[in-house]
Formats: structure tokens, C-alpha cells, sequence
């Protein structure tokens, strides 16, 4: 099967060969993925402004330059331990939907070329997060890389606060 | 399939003209005398493209073009407008309103073909 | 051209002749209804477009100025008066004349036909004068291109076109598609996308515009041809287009400028300067004068221009500026900025140790003032009439009154009032059903209003005003009223006050605004779609606006609407609530107050409530009410009264208060659901978030001041 990411991205990727660019990151440390293009900036965390009666993934709003964006903690979301976010995190900028979100995660690692024939299948485990939220696995220097499924993780963000 | 056309003008003359024009070259036509009966067809007509006139009794060209546009009944179709006002300020407002393009009344058969195919690809 | 289409133009004619006729003699005996000077204008108008097509020029050219004249008519520019009238229908008599003489042959009385015209011409504005009607038209898309023949052997050209759709063009519905399907049939055609603008796919906003393409087009057609197929889009895109016989031209151009002036700028590979991609289509006007041998065939300057030229020529209407929305949003935001940045600089040179503050501060007044004159003037941009939204709600009254069998008429007032573009556009659902509610449930029908001595036709008043800094937008019937013994029967009937409750008018009238109410007996099909007037109430809220009925039995009941100015900025009041910066609406706060506790009572298992010169009031913890933890056991230092939309007030509990100062409103829309007690956030001077609180909903939330409400209810204690 060929992965989603190519299905989606279309005419830029006929043109660009056949590598895409990841960017990994670890969160609760486990290794991630998400596609370079698909991530708009990193930041160093920095305190953000909690949102009342925000769901616990939700850590809150911050300012990027003037406009106002959410904050989820990944490793909340996956359904792992909450994240005690300190300087040393990182939040990763993507776009949903038009929109900016920020992500926490635990740090950078590196940018990988990734093959798309090499995406395997998520194995099927018994978790229903796991499933939805992981769109494929890739093996890189024999460590197993998660490559997320975003619109999964964020679906529209007000569906996320309901 | 043939290009469906709604033109909605209260001159018999210039639905007449349109009529014989576009039946020639192989377009359906359907058409109403005046803006509000272009909108109470446009539903069933399902046109692939509306030609409109801007002074009507009951809705005028720019009511037309803001209803087909704003209640989501399709915001897509291309809405021509027929002018005598060759004025870029009539232009202006009619695209301002949401229209695609316009027909500078008189019109000959060229013209008018050339304009619906330059909103709806039609080979006719 | 048929002869059974101009058989049937005659004919048209002859009804179109006998509407106008109709009309004048109307006029003549002083009916001046704009219908009828709009059913006149629009039977003339008529005649001259049928008589355009068939080429009857005289006819044309007399009609034109009839027209005309009745277009200033129309617009209230001219005066019908005795003259006026006895002319104009002079003048129809000989456009009678005209279409026989058409029809039948023969001659025309040309001094009549001449004294006729320079009366008529006399009523139209100089500015006019020369708008000669033109058959051919300006449509660039060419009256009769296929027809022309060439003048010179047609020389194949190949024009290299940078094509950049701007996001507003899909939204006329034209398709880059077509376009190149048309211009596929001048020649051969390349087309290459350029989607580098695209963003990743999660990344893309549907609304906005990515893709380019540039076309390379080899064709034997003239430029004009190849621009007409544009002509739609222009103004709508980036577009360039460049022949081979341009960078000829522009490199003969420049060698010329390099003789005259000795040093130019190199120009690699022969090829011309860049291409223009910012510049809209009529940037090409100057290229093209310059460099005439671009087009090879000897084609009319382009439509745009000739528009262009002839509009600056008329005067015509104040010239105006399209600028996407986006752009004025992000000029008001740096404003709001600026206006932050002034009070916190003012903050800080105030705390400096300076002996002499004077001068500093005459410069620092001048500074705000500025800033609130550019932050003016950028808000005076979004601003818009409600003329179009009033214009929408008199079909909204037709129709209601058409389904209920009622004869209504909306009478509109202020409709230049102009007030913020989202407010409108928010504004448009509200009046909606305040308008169908005043049809369906307000005003009687024609037979009741007769014999309650009323007028048979209802009147419903909407009006819109500035007052105060705030906008004001009133409904008003003059139907039944409230019918406030029903209205209490169904709140009690439905649980939403209890059966002994003694309410004043005011308080009665106001129950139309509590969720789950609803006055229909059965479900009209007009009203009762499912929402009631709270969802009126909470739109308007939403815009940071309240609303308020008054009304009066027998005589009818006013809406009124008062909304804030604009969405962007507000004072507020910034407080410290468990750790977190948060701001209070200026507006909704009566006074504030250091607490001590003899201040405070109990009542019951969680109510507090705080005695303020012997009344006493609900506290309401905002930390609690917003699910904060606070991080000590430290009671409340400060309470904010506040007063709701009935009236009752309330003591909002917060740790602190600092200082007060305009903040620029960031819609938490798309950020994240509705959060009670949040109306929006903000960004403090520091670059941190702040929380707006909705001192309404976080009331709604505090167990204690909805027990105390319940409570006064019950006890009919008097609302302050």
C-alpha cells in the first residue's frame, strides 16, 4: 500500500523524487515523526495561559507573533504521562485546517529521509489511540520511528474542546 | 451533455436573441422574465451557467447575483452579466456582487460564445 | 438575423411604449412612487437594448438620453417638475415615432428629432454628456473579433503568460480551466503549474490562493485576442504577458534610455526586465506604450485602460480601494499595539524617578492621541452601512408577513449608519428572527388591527444610530405587545420561574430571553423553527452587545440592540485570578472594592454574600466558577460589582486588580470551543495571553449567585 502522505500531497510529490523529509522528535520517549512540510516552526516552551475548563491535553494558549494558538501535550494525547513541560521541551508549530497549533514534545532529534515504499503498516495493537493516531511506523538506525497522523491527533480544533 | 444556460431578462426581445443564439450552438436554454423568478428556477433548472440582466423588475441583476451567491444554493456557478453600460464601475460592482463576467448588450453571436466558454469550458 | 426576432422586438416594443406612456401620464398627475419612474426607466432601457441589437442607431441614440434622464430621475438627482414632465413625454410621443419609422420606413422630423435631443441633453449632468451611447461597448472580449479581418498577414508570436490567481477570484466563480480551454483554441498552448507557494497539505486553508502557472501560448491571434480571454480576471490575478516582440521592444527601449543617459542596467540573455508579477494587468498599459512594436498588429489600446481612462474622466463615484480584509485586520492589530505599548510605556516613565514630568508627558499625550486617530481611521475601514443588511430584512418582513396573512411594512432608518463589517454580518441572523418574531407574534391581523382602530397595514420601525460609542439598532412594532399574563403562564407552565413569583413588567418582558421559551402555542412555521429569542440574545452577546425590549400593550414593543463600535478593542480592567492575568470588561463593572471579612456573610451550605452599605450581594469565586486551582488558601482580596443584563448585580471575587487599559480582543473562534466564563483573549504588554471573562456566564456558573437568585425570586425581593 502506498502510505497516505503521498495519496495527499500529490503534484509536489510526482516532481520531487520519491524521499520525503521527516522531522523526528521523541515525546514521553518514544520516537515521532511528522513530515518537514508539515511543520511551520519549533519553539522553546515557554509558560502558556491556561484555558479554563480545558480537557488535560489541552495545556493552553500561547502568542505567536500576535495571534493566538493552542497548546496540546502530545504525550497526553497518545494517552502516555502528562508532560511536566520545562525549558529544555519543545513546541512544534503545524498547521490544521489553516490554523496553527502548537505541539509539545520532549525534544528534537534529527531530519530524516524517509523512502515511502519503507512505511509499514501500523501492526495492529490493542489500543484504539495507537491505531488512529500512528498512520505508519519506519525502522531508522534500529530504532522504530511513529509517523503521526495529524488531522487524527488534531481534528478540527473545536471538536478537540467540546 | 449539453451546457445548460438560465438567462434571466424582462425584454421578450433579448431572451429571443439568447434563445435562437444559443439553441444554435447546441446549449439548453432555459430563461425568466424577471431576477425573482431566475432565483425561484435556478434549483430546478440547475444551470451550468446564468446570464443575467441588471434592470429587472421584482429582483434587479445585483439581488440576483447576491442571492445565487449567498444562501449556498451554489456558490460556484458563473454568473454572466448583460450590460449596456459599458462603464468599469458597472464591471466593478457587478464582480464586486460576486458576478464571473459580463456581456456588453449589443451582443453578436461571437461574443457571447466566447464568453460562456470562457466561464464554463463549453466546446460549443 | 431572424426577421421573426425583430418581428417580435416591434411588438415588444409597442407594450414597452404603451408601460412608458402608462408611467408618464402617471407622473403627470403627480404620482412620483419610484416604481413607477423605475418601470418608465426600465421600459425605455429595454427599448434601446433590443433596438442595439438589431443596429437602429437613431433609436438607440434617443433612447440613451431618455434614459438618461430618467436614471437622474431615478437617483433624485433631477426634479420631475412641470417642464420635466411635459418634455419627457414629448419625448415619448417621438420615441414612438422612432420605432414606427423603424418598423415601417421613411423619414424622421430631424429638427423635431434635434430640438428633442438638446432639451433632453440639458437635463443631463455634463459629466455625462459625452457617455455617448456606444453599440460597439467596451467588452474587451471584442464585439465582432471572429469577423475581423486581418489587415496584415497573421505572424505567428509566442507570449509567455504568468497567470497567479488571487484567492477573490474563485469566488466569482471563474476557473482557471476554461481560461485555458479558450486559450487553447487561439494556438498552442504549454501550461506549467507552479504550486511552490503550496504549503504542506495539512497547512492549506481552502480559502486561500496557491497555485500559479505560467502558459506559453504560440499563436497567429492578435495580443488583444489573447488579453480578452483574461479580461474577467482582471484585477482578479497577477498577469503577465509577454510576447517575443516585447523583449525586442524593451531591450530597443532600454538601448535607447542607455544612449540618453550613458549607464543602465545590464540586461542578462537579451531577455527583458522581470516580469511585473506583482503588478495587476493594467501595468501593462505603460509597457505597452512603450514599446510599440509588441503588438504587431494594429490592435485598439486594451479595454482595461480605456475603462479606466473614461471613469477618471466622468468623475463618477469617490475612487475606491480593494484591499483583502486580511491586511486591515492585521494594520488594526498593530495598532491595538501601539495603543498597548503607549500605556505601558507610560506606566513605566511614571515610575521612574524624574523631578519634572511635564514635558514628557505633554509628548506622551500627543503620542496617544495619535494612536487613536490612526487606530480610528484604520476601524473607519471595516466600517460599512447597514444599508445592505436593512435592504435584506425588508424581504425577511415580505415574506413573513405573506405566510402569517398579514399586511406589514418595514420602515428603515439610519441606513448609512455604518458599524463594524463583522458585527453586520454577525447581525443578520439576530434581526432575522427579531423581524419574523414581530411579523408572527407582534402584529395583528388586518381585520383585528382595524377594529382596535389601528391602521391595517403594521408598522415595524428598524432603525440603527451611533450613541455614545456604541451602535444602536432598535426593532419596533406597533402590534399587540407583550402578552405579559401569557408569557409569565408559560415561564411557570414550563418550570423556568416559580408559580408565586411576582415580577415587574420589565422582568416579564425580559423572560423571552431565557432559554426554552417560546410563545407559539403549536409551533408556527414561521418563528418556531427550534429557536427562541435566547439564541437572539446570545448572538447579540456574543458581539459583546446587549439587548432589551420595552414594550407596551396595545401599542407594540421595541427591541433594542446596543452594540459596541467595534470587535477589536475594549477597556478592561486587568485582575490577577489564581496566578493567571485575566481582564474584566470595563463596561459590565459598577465598582470596586477591597474586601475584609466582616464584609462577608453566609448564607446557607455555599452561598456568601458580600454587604456592601447594607445591601447585600452575591459573591461569585471567579477562580471557581472558571475551575482554577488557587495555589493558596489566601481568601479573595478584591471584588468586582457587577451588574447583569435584569439588573441584579453581583460581587465577582478575584485575588487582585492592577491597572486599566485598552486591550485588543483575540477571538478565541478556531482556537477552541466556547469556554464558559471566557468571551475571548488578549495579548498583554508583556506578550503573554489573557483571558477576557464574560462576567454574565461566570455568574450563570457561581452556585451562590444562582442560589441567591432563585432565592430573590421567591422572596420577591426588589431588584436594585
Amino acid at each position: 500500500m502506498q502510505s497516505q502522505v503521498e495519496v495527499k500531497h500529490g503534484d509536489q510529490e510526482v516532481k520531487h523524487a520519491q524521499f520525503s523529509e521527516f522531522v523526528s522528535f521523541t515525546v514521553a520517549g518514544q520516537a515521532f515523526c511528522l513530515k518537514i512540510t508539515q511543520i511551520r516552526e519549533i519553539r522553546r516552551w515557554s509558560p502558556v495561559t491556561i484555558l479554563p475548563h480545558a480537557p488535560s491535553d489541552v495545556l493552553g494558549v500561547m502568542n505567536l507573533r500576535g495571534a493566538v494558538i493552542p497548546i496540546y501535550d502530545l504525550s497526553a494525547r497518545f494517552g502516555l504521562h502528562q508532560t511536566e513541560a520545562s525549558e529544555r521541551n519543545v513546541v512544534i508549530v503545524v498547521a490544521v485546517g489553516g490554523k496553527p497549533v502548537g505541539l509539545l514534545a520532549e525534544s528534537v532529534s534529527e531530519i530524516i529521509s524517509i523512502n515511502p515504499d519503507d512505511i509499514q503498516d501500523t501492526p495492529p495493537v490493542d489500543s484504539r489511540y495507537t491505531m488512529e493516531y500512528i498512520q505508519g511506523i519506519i525502522s531508522h538506525d534500529e530504532t522504530m520511528v511513529r509517523i503521526i497522523n495529524l488531522d487524527a491527533v488534531i481534528s478540527v480544533p473545536e471538536q478537540v474542546m467540546m | 451533455m449539453k451546457t445548460k444556460v438560465l438567462a434571466i431578462d424582462d425584454s421578450r426581445t433579448i431572451r429571443n436573441l439568447l434563445a435562437a443564439t444559443l439553441e444554435e450552438a447546441g446549449f439548453e436554454y432555459h430563461c425568466a422574465v424577471d431576477g425573482r423568478e431566475g432565483v425561484d428556477m435556478y434549483p430546478d433548472v440547475a444551470p451550468d451557467v446564468v446570464i443575467t440582466d441588471i434592470n429587472m423588475p421584482n429582483l434587479d441583476g445585483f439581488g440576483v447575483i447576491e442571492e445565487l451567491r449567498g444562501e449556498g444554493i451554489n456558490s460556484k456557478v458563473p454568473i454572466l452579466v448583460l450590460t449596456t453600460e459599458s462603464a468599469a464601475e458597472m464591471k466593478a460592482r457587478a464582480r464586486n456582487a460576486g458576478a464571473t463576467g459580463w456581456i456588453t448588450k449589443p451582443f453578436d453571436d461571437a461574443s457571447l460564445i466566447f464568453a460562456l466558454k470562457r466561464v464554463t469550458g463549453a466546446a460549443a | 438575423m431572424s426577421g421573426s426576432i425583430q418581428d417580435t422586438f416591434f411588438e415588444e416594443c409597442e407594450e414597452l411604449l404603451e408601460a412608458t406612456d402608462e408611467g408618464l401620464t402617471a407622473i403627470e398627475g403627480g404620482n412620483h412612487d419610484p416604481e413607477v419612474v423605475n418601470a418608465v426607466f426600465r421600459a425605455v432601457h429595454s427599448i434601446k437594448g433590443g433596438a442595439g441589437a438589431f443596429g437602429l442607431d437613431e433609436l438607440v441614440a434617443f433612447a440613451h438620453r431618455f434614459e438618461t434622464v430618467f436614471d437622474e430621475v431615478r437617483a433624485n438627482r433631477l426634479e420631475l417638475e412641470q417642464k420635466l414632465v411635459q418634455l419627457l413625454l414629448r419625448s415619448s410621443d417621438h420615441l414612438c415615432d422612432l420605432v414606427a419609422t423603424a418598423r415601417d420606413g421613411g423619414e424622421t422630423d430631424e429638427a423635431h428629432h434635434n430640438m428633442l435631443i438638446a432639451a433632453l441633453d440639458e437635463y443631463i449632468p455634463e459629466e455625462e454628456e459625452d457617455l455617448t451611447f456606444e453599440p460597439m461597448g467596451l467588452g474587451g472580449g471584442g464585439f465582432a473579433p471572429a469577423a475581423i479581418d486581418l489587415p496584415t498577414a497573421p505572424t505567428e508570436e509566442t507570449y509567455r503568460i504568468r497567470f497567479h490567481p488571487m484567492k477573490e477570484m474563485y469566488g466569482t466563480g471563474n476557473e482557471p480551466f476554461f481560461l485555458f480551454q479558450a486559450l487553447k483554441e487561439l494556438g498552442d498552448l504549454e501550461i506549467k503549474l507552479d504550486d511552490t507557494e503550496l504549503p504542506g497539505f495539512d497547512a492549506i486553508d481552502v480559502a486561500e490562493s496557491y497555485l500559479a502557472w505560467d502558459l506559453v501560448l504560440t499563436t497567429t491571434e492578435p495580443r488583444d485576442k489573447v488579453e480578452a480571454v483574461f479580461e474577467f480576471v482582471e484585477g482578479l490575478c497577477e498577469l503577465s504577458i509577454e510576447g517575443d516582440g516585447d523583449a525586442e521592444a524593451d531591450a530597443a527601449a532600454l538601448a535607447a534610455l542607455e544612449a540618453a543617459f550613458g549607464a543602465a542596467p545590464s540586461v542578462e540573455d537579451g531577455e527583458a526586465a522581470p516580469a511585473p508579477f506583482e503588478q495587476p494587468a493594467p501595468a501593462q498599459a505603460p509597457e505597452a506604450e512603450s514599446a510599440p512594436a509588441a503588438a504587431p498588429v494594429a490592435d485598439a489600446a486594451p479595454a482595461p485602460k480605456a475603462d479606466t481612462a473614461k471613469s477618471e474622466q466622468r468623475g463618477g463615484p469617490k475612487p475606491t480601494l480593494r484591499v483583502e480584509l486580511e491586511r486591515v485586520d492585521r494594520l488594526i492589530n498593530a495598532v491595538g499595539e501601539l495603543i498597548i505599548n503607549h500605556s505601558m510605556l507610560a506606566q513605566q516613565i511614571a515610575n521612574l524617578d524624574v523631578a519634572d514630568m511635564r514635558d514628557v508627558e505633554t509628548e506622551l499625550e500627543g503620542f496617544k492621541n495619535l494612536a487613536r486617530d490612526i487606530q480610528e481611521g484604520v476601524m473607519s475601514i471595516r466600517a460599512q452601512p447597514v444599508k445592505p443588511l436593512f435592504q435584506r430584512m425588508a424581504r425577511i418582513v415580505r415574506e413573513a408577513s405573506s405566510a402569517t396573512g398579514k399586511t406589514c411594512k418595514l420602515v428603515t432608518e439610519g441606513e448609512n449608519t455604518e458599524v463594524d463589517k463583522t458585527v453586520i454580518e454577525r447581525l443578520s441572523d439576530p434581526l432575522t428572527h427579531i423581524l419574523r418574531n414581530a411579523v408572527d407574534h407582534g402584529i395583528e391581523k388586518p381585520e383585528d388591527r382595524e377594529s382596535g382602530g389601528k391602521n391595517k397595514v403594521g408598522e415595524i420601525r428598524l432603525s440603527a444610530s451611533h450613541r455614545s460609542g456604541s451602535v444602536c439598532i432598535e426593532i419596533k412594532d406597533d402590534g399587540a405587545g407583550v402578552n405579559r399574563p401569557r408569557v409569565k403562564q408559560i415561564a411557570i407552565d414550563k418550570g423556568l420561574i416559580p408559580e408565586n413569583a411576582e415580577l415587574t413588567d420589565s422582568e416579564i418582558d425580559n423572560l423571552l430571553f431565557l432559554p426554552g421559551f417560546s410563545t407559539a402555542k403549536e409551533v408556527s412555521n414561521l418563528s418556531g423553527r427550534g429557536v427562541g429569542m435566547d439564541v437572539v440574545k446570545n448572538a447579540v452577546t456574543g458581539l459583546g452587545g446587549r439587548i432589551n425590549i420595552t414594550s407596551t400593550p396595545g401599542k407594540g414593543s421595541t427591541f433594542t440592540i446596543i452594540l459596541p463600535l467595534t470587535l477589536a478593542v475594549m477597556d478592561g480592567m486587568v485582575v490577577s485570578v489564581a496566578d493567571q492575568t485575566m481582564v474584566v470588561p470595563i463596561t459590565s463593572i459598577v465598582e470596586t472594592m477591597r474586601g475584609s471579612d466582616d464584609m462577608i456573610n453566609n448564607l446557607g451550605a455555599d452561598g456568601t454574600l458580600l454587604s456592601i452599605r447594607g445591601n447585600f450581594v452575591p459573591i461569585c469565586d471567579v477562580a471557581g466558577a472558571l475551575g482554577l486551582e488557587k495555589k493558596d488558601d489566601q481568601p479573595p482580596g478584591v471584588y468586582l460589582l457587577v451588574e447583569t443584563e435584569t439588573g441584579q448585580r453581583s460581587a465577582l471575587a478575584v485575588d487582585d486588580i492592577h491597572d486599566q487599559r485598552q486591550v485588543v480582543i483575540k477571538s478565541l473562534d478556531g482556537v477552541c470551543g466556547e469556554i464558559a466564563g471566557v468571551a475571548a483573549a488578549t495579548i498583554l504588554g508583556d506578550g503573554k495571553i489573557a483571558m477576557i471573562l464574560d462576567p454574565e456566564s461566570i455568574i450563570a456558573a457561581s452556585p451562590s449567585a444562582a442560589a441567591f437568585d432563585t432565592e430573590r425570586r421567591m422572596n420577591n425581593a426588589v431588584a436594585s
